[in-house]
């Protein structure tokens, strides 16, 4: 049996999960952070 | 650690520590995975399929240290009431939910080509996947509780009673001896695998460490942004 499709597999999902997931992060920190600034900088 | 509890004082070691988590995970990441695909030899008992290893140990360590970092949180919350023990409890729960799950799919794409099975109703396997539903519950019950304006007690007391299932995930190997192979890694020494073999996985865990810390950060960056948000909108409604 090749071996490689499974490994290449593991890796993908693990790092795509990884980056899936420090993206949304990402996403949902600046549009908060972006709320919170126009909301202080509001008169 | 008490001092952080101060959600200013945090956010001045958040910020900066956001990035230099972000750039060093990623990094020894990538030295960890190109060691893992491409350095090290094939084993010669499961041949190529042990670089697995690489991504599904650091996986399910984090998925395990998520949920000891969400009981700390919880206790600190219960015990001291830190302000910002909530905001971490709920900080932690997708990212430490992500990697539960990561570690069950990849151990799932492991064990087809080393045990001829996808999955097995085995020890280790069956309480990672109640660890995993235990995430789905404590996100659940905090966004819930969040949603209400409570102070999140509740979600912090499943966080603490759902940490015995970590010593149960732990020993599972030695208790019931299926199909999970025992304990091979220690950091204390006394690893089972090959020198030639083990050393990108440092790496690829202090690597995935990083980045689960970065994600964290942002997590709590993101909620502490909404309190401060939802405080400005209030003072504005009562004005």
């Amino acid at each position: 049996m090749n071996h490689w499709p499974f490994v290449l597999a593991a890796y993908g999902l693990t790092l795509g999960g990884t980056l899936g997931l420090l993206a949304w992060a990402w996403l949902s920190m600046r549009a908060a952070e972006n709320a919170a600034e126009r909301l202080k900088q509001r008169p | 650690m008490h001092g952080y509890a101060n959600p200013a004082r945090f956010l001045r070691f958040a910020r900066p520590a956001t990035g230099w988590f972000l750039g060093l995970g990623l990094l020894l990441l990538a030295a960890g995975i190109a060691g893992g695909l491409f350095v090290t030899p094939p084993d010669y008992l499961q041949g190529e399929s042990v670089r697995i290893l690489y991504v599904h140990v650091p996986t399910a360590w984090l998925g395990m240290g998520g949920w000891a970092g969400i009981a700390a949180a919880s206790l600190a919350q219960i015990v001291w009431r830190h302000p910002l023990s909530a905001v971490a409890g709920r900080a932690i729960a997708p990212a430490g939910a992500t990697f539960a799950a990561l570690c069950l799919a990849t151990g799932s794409i492991w064990g087809r080509p080393t045990w001829g099975t996808w999955w097995e109703w085995d020890g280790r396997l069956t309480s990672m996947l109640i660890l995993f539903f235990l995430y789905l519950g404590y996100i659940a019950l905090a966004a819930a509780e969040r949603e209400r304006g409570g102070e999140g007690r509740m979600a912090a007391l499943f966080g603490l009673v759902g940490a015995i299932n970590l010593p149960i995930i732990h020993y599972s190997v030695l208790w019931w001896r299926t199909l999970h192979q025992g304990q091979s890694i220690s950091i204390t020494g006394g690893s089972t695998i090959a020198p030639e073999l083990l050393w990108p996985l440092p790496l690829t865990l202090v690597g995935f460490s990083l980045l689960f810390g970065a994600a964290v950060l942002m997590r709590m960056r993101a909620d502490l942004a909404r309190v401060r948000a939802e405080a400005r909108l209030r003072r504005a409604v009562g004005e």
